[in-house]
C-alpha cells in the first residue's frame, strides 16, 4: 500500500512539511520510541495506583514479588511490562492474534486492516474507541514488537525529537511525583494537541498496564460490585468507559481465576456480571450474548463482538464469463478505485479499499463484469465446485451471487435452477442473472421444502438456507436485540425440513456429482452443526471435506449436545478471525437414494423419550410456528421467509412421496414398500407428535391464547388421519 | 410458456434485424444445439432446447424467467426489446456507435447521445437504423437509432443528438423491477 497520511505529522512543526514528510518514516518510529517510554506518563488513575503502590510496595516487595526493584523509574516499569506481555499471551488472545498474523500472509484485505490498526496506534490516534478494538489483542502485540525496536533505535530520531523527548519524559516524572495535582486527561485538552492525543493513548496503555499489574500484587484490585451497588447501577446511567474497564478487568480474572479471584465469589457470579456488562457495552439483548458466551472463550467473544461493530470489506468477484481479473482491476483503477486480491484462496474475488465512484453503477459494473459479493458467499460454490454441464439447484438464491457464480464456473453450460420463496428477491436475481450473461439458468419461485416433488434429480444442490443471521451482524445490527430462543429454533426447524427436500433433489447416482453444500450465514450450533446432524441421521448422506483450507472446524460436541465425529469436516467462518462474515459450511455427499426410515424412527423415538434432545424441542418448535403461519399473525416470521399458506405439516407428505416415486423411478416395488414403510413410520410420528401438542397446550399458554381452536383442529385432523 | 404463433415470430424478427440484419440466423441455428424462443407471461425468452425440457416441469405460474428475456409483447402486440437482449445483439451488431468516456454516463442515464458525445459511427448507418451502443473500451453500453445518417452526423452542431435512446445497461438498476 505506501505510505499513508500519518495525522501525527500534521501538527509537527519545523522546517517544512514537506521534508517532513520525506523523513517521515524516522519519524513515525521515534513517535513510536517515544510512546514506549511512556510508562512514565501516568493517567490520573496510574497516579494514584502509584502512589498506593509505592506505600504498600515495601511491603509488598518482602513478601511477594523481591524481583521488582523500584529504585529506578525504568527498571520498574520494564519487568512489569514483560509479565504482562507473558500474561497476555496465556490468556488465550494469542489464539486469535496468531490467526491475524497468518491471515496477513495470504488475505491482503486482513493485511490491510491489520496495518491500519497499527497505523492507528502508531498515529496516537485519540479515539478511545479505536484504541478499545484493539487493546485486548492487537495492541499487545504492536507494544511487543516496539518495545524492541524501543532499545535498538533508541537514539536515532529527528534532531527536535530527543529535546521534544527529554521534555515530555521529565514532564512524566513530574505528574508522576505529583499524583494528584492534575488529576483529569481533559485538563491537557487546551494543550497542544499532538501531546494531548499522545497521553490519551498512553494513558490508556498505562491503565492497561497498571490494571494487569496491579492484579498481580493486589488480589482485590478487582472487586465484583455488590447486589446494592447493582441496584444503583440499574437506575444510573454507567458510562461506557467504565463499564469497558470493568470488562477487561472482569476477563483478566476469569482467565487467571484461581489466582486472581475474590475470595468467596464464584465464577458464575464474575460471568453474569460480564454478560450484563457486555450486554450494555455493545447493546445485545440477553439471549443472544448468552448463546455467543457459549460459543466463544471469553477473550475471543470480545474479540469477535468488537469485530461485529466494524464493516467488513467490501468485496467483488469477476465475472469471467465477461472479462479477466486482471482486466478488470485495470479498468477500475483507472476509474479511481483502491483494490487488492481477495487472498490467495480465491482466483476472482477483488477486495475494494476506497473509491472515487460508486462501486455498484461503474459501466463496467452495469456492463456485467463483477458482481458486489461478500467473500464469505464465495465459499459455499467454491465448496459445491460445481462442474460443466451438470444439473445445479440453487434453493435459495437471491440475490443472485451464488448462482451466477456457479454459472461461471460451469462457463455457462449445463442447467442451473435458481429457486427462491420471495417473487420479491427473485426481480434481483433475474437482473443479476442477465446483467452477468448467464443463459443456462431457470428461474422458479417455489417453497424450497416442495423440490423434490417439483424437480429432482439434481447432479449438485447448494441450500443457503434462511437463517438468523447472528454471522452478519456487522451488516444488520437489529439481530443483535430482535433474536430469541423461539427465533432461533424456529428457522432451524425451517433448515432441517429445507435440508431433507435438499438431500432429496440430489441425485446420488450421478456420475459427476450427488453433493449437497449446506451454508448459513449464521454461528449458532442449533442452525448449523445442528441441522447437519439431523440430515446425516434422517437420510443416506455422509459428510465430506468441503475443499476450503482454511476456517474453523466444525464442532463435534457443544454443551450437552454430541454430534456426528464428522462433524469436523464442515466449517465456520467468523469475523473476527477471517475477516468476512461469519458463516458456516458443510458439504454432504448422497450415497444411496433409498431413504432410511425406520431407524430414522427409531432414533425419533429415543429422542423423544429425552427429554433434552434437538428432536423433541424442534418439534414443539414446529408447532407454533405452523400456526403462526397459518394465521399469518406474527410479525417475526423473518426466519421462515418461506412462509406458505399451507402448514409445513401438510407439505411435508406430499413431498415425501413425490420424491420417493421420482427417486426410485424403476424400482416401483420397492418404492411402494418404502413407502409403506414411511406411513408407518408417519403414524409413529404423528403419534408423537400428538403428544408434544398435549405438553405443548400445557406448557405454553401464550401460544394457546390465539392457537387453541387451530390447534384442536389439526390434532383432530392428524387423528383422522391415523386412523384411516 | 408456448412457441411463438407465425405472426409473433414476424413481428419479433422484424424488430431483431433492424439490429442484427441477416445475422438473426446465427441466432436460431446455432452449433452447439437447438435454440428456441418461448413466450411465457407475454415475454419472449431465447432458451436451448435441453434447459426448456427441463423448465417443463415448472408450472407457469412459479416460472419467473428461463434462459434469456429478449424482450416483450405489448398490448398492441408490438414487440419491445429489452436490454437483456444486449448480450446477444452485441455480438452481431451491423451498424455501432461509439460514445466518448464522457459521454458515457450521460447515456447510462437514459439520455440521448449527442454529436458532442460521439466517439466514432458506422460508414453508411442510415437514418433510424437501429444501432448497438459501445464505450470506448468496446463494451457494449446499449441500444437504440440513429438520428442521423454518418454523412448528416458530420455537418450538424455538437449538440445534436445523433442517436436516440432506446435501452441502456443502466436500466438493470433503474428497472430491475420491470425487467421480466
Amino acid at each position: 500500500m505506501g505510505r499513508k497520511l500519518d495525522p501525527t505529522t500534521k501538527v509537527k512543526r519545523g522546517p517544512g512539511r514537506k521534508a517532513r514528510k520525506q523523513k517521515g518514516a524516522e519519524i513515525e518510529l521515534a513517535k513510536l520510541l517515544v510512546n514506549e517510554d511512556e510508562p512514565k506518563k501516568l493517567s490520573s488513575r496510574g497516579r494514584k495506583r502509584a502512589v498506593k503502590r509505592a506505600k504498600g510496595a515495601t511491603a509488598r516487595t518482602d513478601e511477594k514479588q523481591p524481583k521488582k526493584g523500584f529504585s529506578d523509574d525504568n527498571s520498574k516499569w520494564l519487568t512489569p511490562a514483560k509479565r504482562k506481555r507473558k500474561i497476555d499471551h496465556s490468556e488465550g488472545d494469542d489464539d486469535s492474534d496468531s490467526q491475524w498474523e497468518q491471515e496477513e500472509d495470504d488475505g491482503d484485505e486482513v493485511e490491510d486492516i491489520e496495518q491500519g490498526v497499527k497505523e492507528q496506534l502508531e498515529a496516537d490516534d485519540d479515539d478511545d474507541d479505536d484504541d478499545m478494538v484493539d487493546d485486548y489483542g492487537a495492541m499487545e502485540d504492536s507494544s511487543e514488537g516496539q518495545e524492541q525496536e524501543d532499545e535498538a533505535a533508541g537514539s536515532d530520531g529527528e534532531e527536535l525529537l530527543p529535546i521534544e523527548r527529554a521534555a515530555r519524559k521529565q514532564k512524566k516524572r513530574q505528574e508522576a511525583a505529583a499524583p494528584e495535582g492534575e488529576d483529569d486527561d481533559d485538563d491537557d485538552d487546551d494543550d497542544d494537541e499532538e501531546e494531548e492525543e499522545e497521553e490519551d493513548d498512553e494513558q490508556e496503555e498505562e491503565e492497561e498496564q497498571d490494571t494487569v499489574q496491579a492484579n498481580i500484587d493486589h488480589m482485590d484490585r478487582f472487586k465484583l460490585p455488590s447486589a446494592e451497588e447493582k441496584d444503583k447501577e440499574g437506575h444510573l446511567l454507567l458510562d461506557l468507559q467504565s463499564v469497558h474497564q470493568r470488562i477487561k478487568d472482569n476477563v483478566d480474572v476469569l482467565s487467571h481465576f484461581t489466582e486472581k479471584r475474590e475470595e468467596g465469589r464464584t465464577r458464575s457470579e464474575y460471568l453474569s456480571l460480564l454478560k450484563s456488562d457486555l450486554c450494555t457495552y455493545y447493546s445485545y439483548n440477553d439471549f443472544l450474548m448468552g448463546s455467543l458466551m457459549e460459543l466463544f472463550p471469553n477473550a475471543e467473544l470480545i474479540d469477535f463482538l468488537e469485530a461485529n461493530e466494524v464493516q467488513r470489506p467490501v468485496t467483488i468477484r469477476t465475472n469471467t464469463l465477461k472479462t479477466r481479473r486482471r482486466d478488470l482491476a485495470q479498468a477500475l483503477i483507472n476509474r479511481g478505485v483502491n483494490l487488492d486480491p481477495l487472498g490467495k484462496w480465491s482466483k476472482v474475488g477483488l477486495v475494494i479499499f476506497d473509491s472515487s465512484v460508486p462501486i455498484g453503477a461503474t459501466p463496467e459494473y452495469l456492463a456485467g463484469h463483477y458482481m458486489l459479493q461478500g467473500a464469505s458467499s464465495l465459499l459455499p460454490v467454491m465448496a459445491l465446485s460445481p462442474q460443466e454441464g451438470e444439473s445445479v439447484l440453487d434453493m435459495s438464491a437471491a440475490p443472485g451471487g451464488k448462482t451466477t457464480y456457479m454459472a461461471q464456473l460451469m462457463r455457462n453450460t449445463g442447467v442451473i435452477v435458481a429457486n427462491d420463496a420471495s417473487a420479491e428477491r427473485l426481480k434481483s436475481v433475474v437482473g443479476n442473472v442477465h446483467r452477468l450473461g448467464v443463459t443456462n439458468t431457470i428461474i422458479c419461485n417455489y417453497d424450497g421444502r416442495a423440490f423434490p416433488k417439483v424437480m429432482g434429480g439434481f447432479d449438485r444442490v447448494l441450500l443457503d438456507a434462511p437463517c438468523s443471521g447472528t454471522g452478519v451482524i456487522s451488516k444488520d445490527p437489529a439481530v443483535k436485540t430482535s433474536k430469541d430462543t423461539s427465533d432461533i429454533l424456529r428457522s432451524a426447524h425451517l433448515q432441517k425440513e429445507l435440508i431433507l427436500a435438499a438431500i432429496d433433489s440430489v441425485n446420488a447416482d450421478s456420475q459427476t456429482g450427488g453433493y449437497l453444500v449446506y451454508c448459513t450465514c449464521s454461528i449458532t450450533v442449533e442452525e448449523n452443526e445442528w441441522v447437519v446432524d439431523y440430515a446425516l441421521r434422517k437420510r443416506n448422506v455422509k459428510l465430506v471435506p468441503t475443499g476450503l483450507d482454511f476456517g474453523k472446524e466444525g464442532f463435534t460436541r457443544f454443551k450437552e449436545r454430541r454430534f456426528h465425529p464428522s462433524l469436523k469436516l464442515t466449517r465456520r467462518f467468523y469475523p473476527h478471525s477471517h475477516n468476512m462474515d461469519g458463516f458456516f459450511v458443510a458439504k454432504l455427499k448422497k450415497f444411496s437414494n433409498t431413504i432410511p426410515t425406520s431407524p430414522a424412527v427409531d432414533e425419533e423415538n429415543e429422542k423423544a423419550s429425552e427429554t433434552e434432545t434437538p428432536a423433541t424441542s424442534e418439534e414443539k418448535n414446529s408447532k407454533p410456528e405452523s400456526k403462526q403461519q397459518s394465521k399469518g399473525t406474527r410479525g417475526n416470521v423473518k426466519a421462515a421467509s418461506n412462509s406458505k399458506t399451507e402448514s409445513p405439516n401438510a407439505k411435508k407428505k406430499p413431498v415425501v412421496k413425490g420424491k420417493k416415486l421420482k427417486d426410485e423411478g424403476p424400482k416401483k416395488k420397492r418404492a411402494k414398500m418404502d413407502e409403506q414403510n414411511s406411513k408407518e413410520g408417519k403414524t409413529k410420528e404423528k403419534l408423537q407428535a400428538l403428544k408434544i401438542h398435549k405438553d405443548i397446550t400445557n406448557e405454553s399458554v401464550t401460544e394457546k391464547a390465539e392457537g387453541s381452536l387451530l390447534k384442536k383442529k389439526t390434532n383432530k385432523k392428524n387423528q383422522k388421519k391415523l386412523f384411516k | 410458456m408456448r412457441p411463438l404463433t407465425d405472426e409473433e415470430t414476424k413481428v419479433m424478427f422484424e424488430k431483431l434485424s433492424k439490429y442484427i440484419g441477416e445475422n438473426i440466423k446465427l441466432l436460431v441455428d446455432r452449433p452447439d444445439g437447438t435454440y428456441c424462443f418461448r413466450l411465457h407471461h407475454d415475454r419472449v425468452y431465447y432458451i436451448s432446447e435441453k434447459i426448456l425440457k427441463l423448465a417443463t416441469n415448472i408450472s407457469r405460474g412459479k416460472l419467473v424467467s428461463v434462459g434469456t428475456c429478449f424482450g416483450k409483447f405489448t398490448k398492441t402486440q408490438t414487440f419491445r426489446l429489452h436490454i437483456t437482449a444486449l448480450d446477444f445483439l452485441a455480438p452481431y451488431a451491423k451498424y455501432k456507435v461509439w460514445v466518448k468516456p464522457g459521454a458515457e454516463q450521460s447515456f447510462l442515464y437514459g439520455n440521448h447521445i449527442m454529436k458532442s458525445g460521439l466517439g466514432r459511427i458506422t460508414e453508411n448507418t442510415n437514418k433510424y437504423q437501429g444501432i448497438v451502443v459501445y464505450s470506448m473500451a468496446d463494451v457494449p453500453l446499449g441500444f437504440g437509432v440513429a438520428a442521423k445518417s454518418t454523412q448528416e452526423c458530420r455537418k450538424v452542431d455538437p449538440m445534436a443528438i445523433v442517436a436516440l435512446h432506446q435501452a441502456d445497461v443502466g436500466e438493470y438498476i433503474r428497472n430491475e423491477d420491470t425487467l421480466t
